[in-house]
């Protein structure tokens, strides 16, 4: 398969992350402590190959981007000093102000329920959380035993906590906000 | 000894699915003398989301909080480690560069710069109240626990803003927990990722991820999991029931916070109640232990 190559993509992560990608010798060290990798479909060497290849398009449309845990293992263990989770957080925020949809639709959904629910309580409220994501997603039976569960065992409020100055965290949100929640 | 007065940030769990771990931290803490005054009208850090989706916000949601704990002159102290690290992180960049500190103040409308120290419970214990202070107040040895002591990834990374011993291999944790006479089992999984992020979007992954954690905390003899992250306790909780109108239990391993141990052993009241909250009952085993009677 051709892919357009895009050959700023590496400078813009850079500018972005402060990580040189091209220092990465592909000992696939990021790889094999992953532990993700086995749901991925380019594993976390492969981005980074792919990036110095200018892979833009297939990259912002991997999974990978969005399977991603942050959990940093890659980036303690790499012998270049390329903090990898810093790259995959560069990666996902590109794709987000290039307008491509999250390959993983309902991750996707589950950061725009958080952000939403943070920018109109201020504070995350999971029953809001739990609920705003599965009215996103339209998955309203997954976990409804789960959900019972924690009915009852006092973990889901009925009233939610707010932070009292709510027009100061509207403001956070409203001059920095690039995706809309 | 240390000054031990703090900002608190509680963190959103702890008032709603860690409400457990609030509670023993304010009990824990209170017994201990550590004084702790809520950071007035708090915000959430903005966890994974924020910093996935968008680097500035990632940094002023903590940073709103860090201007508030400016203006309060004293540290602040964190359960949580997802807002530990959130905080730290924030800190670092803003206190890193006066660019971003710049940028900060202004989407904030306050200035973000705190120089004051981020700390997590975990570590004023084991740094600053240390072992022969907590050793006088123990009660109970906690003596029949078997557990692997489960770090998870932001209590321990990145290194350079976290606060335990070692990155690959933390001791903090195990060493606090033998302190109770808890026996700890070694095991290899101390730091791995429980995939909490992705516990409600793809919980097929995460449940692989949990099991495999559960099933090797059972392989090092362990009859329980002490953690200190509410986002680890919560996915290690919930994904041991698999969700989608079915109860088959896999594992049932009760997954207890360290505050939540170390307020057993020195006899505190309310240890029944934060018990109770637990999605996984951790009283068969308490009673199993005699550690607990009712
Ligand atoms: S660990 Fe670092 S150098 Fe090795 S393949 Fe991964 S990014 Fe490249
Ligand atoms: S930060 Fe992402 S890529 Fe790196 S090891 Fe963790 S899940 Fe894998």
């Amino acid at each position: 398969m051709i892919n357009a190559v895009n050959s700023k993509l590496d400078a813009e992560l850079e500018g972005r992350t402060g990580q040189k990608v091209r220092a990465c010798y592909q000992c696939k060290k990021c790889s094999a402590g992953c532990p993700v990798a086995f749901a991925m479909d380019l594993l976390p060497h492969e981005v980074m190959k792919m990036i110095s290849y200018g892979q833009r398009e297939r990259l912002l449309a991997s999974s990978t981007i969005w399977l991603c845990a942050s959990c940093e293992t890659c980036t303690t263990r790499c012998p270049n000093e390329i903090d990898i989770a810093g790259v995959m957080d560069g990666l996902r925020h590109i794709a987000i102000e290039s307008g491509v949809e999250p390959s993983e639709r309902e991750v996707g959904m589950m950061h725009r329920s958080f952000l939403g629910g943070i920018k109109l309580l201020g504070r995350t409220n999971e029953p809001f959380l739990i609920g705003g994501y599965k009215a996103m997603t339209g998955n309203l039976f997954d976990d409804m035993g789960l959900g019972a569960v924690m009915f009852f065992k006092r973990k889901i409020k009925i009233l939610p906590r707010t932070v009292k100055n709510r027009r100061a965290v509207r403001r956070v949100f409203k001059r920095t906000r690039k995706m809309e929640v | 000894m240390t000054d031990l007065t703090f900002s608190y940030f509680p963190g959103c769990s702890q008032s709603g699915s860690a409400e457990e771990f609030g509670l023993s931290t304010e009990a824990v803490c209170r017994a201990l003398g550590i004084e702790l005054a809520e950071l007035p009208d708090w915000n959430c850090c903005g966890a994974s989301s924020a910093h996935m989706t968008d680097d500035l916000l990632s940094i002023a949601l903590p940073g709103r909080n860090l201007a508030i704990a400016r203006e309060e002159g004293k540290d602040m102290l964190t359960v949580c480690a997802m807002c530990y690290s959130r905080m730290k992180i924030a800190q670092a960049r803003i206190l890193g560069d006066e660019a971003v500190a710049r940028e900060v103040e202004e989407v904030v409308g306050a200035d973000p710069r705190f120089r004051g120290e981020v700390r997590h419970l975990l570590d004023v214990l084991v740094n600053d109240v240390a072992f022969p202070e907590i050793r006088k107040w123990l009660r109970l040895p906690l003596a029949g626990l078997r557990a692997v002591p489960y770090y998870g990834c932001l209590l321990v990374r990145p290194p350079e803003v976290c606060c335990c011993d070692s990155v690959e291999n933390p001791t903090d944790l195990d060493r606090l927990l033998a302190l109770l006479g808890v026996d700890v089992r070694p095991w290899s999984f101390k730091t791995d990722c429980c995939g909490g992020s992705l516990s409600l979007s793809r919980t097929d992954i995460v449940e692989k991820m949990v099991n495999k954690l559960l099933t090797r905390a059972e392989e090092a003899g362990a009859n329980c999991v002490v953690t200190a992250c509410p986002m680890c306790a919560a996915n290690l909780e919930m994904r041991q029931k698999p969700g989608k109108l079915t109860f088959k239990v896999l594992h049932k391993l009760p997954v207890l916070y360290f505050t939540e141990l170390l307020g057993l052993a020195m006899g505190l009241s309310g240890v029944e109640e934060w018990m109770k909250s637990h999605i996984i009952d951790p009283m068969p085993l308490m009673r199993e232990t005699k550690l607990l009677s009712h």
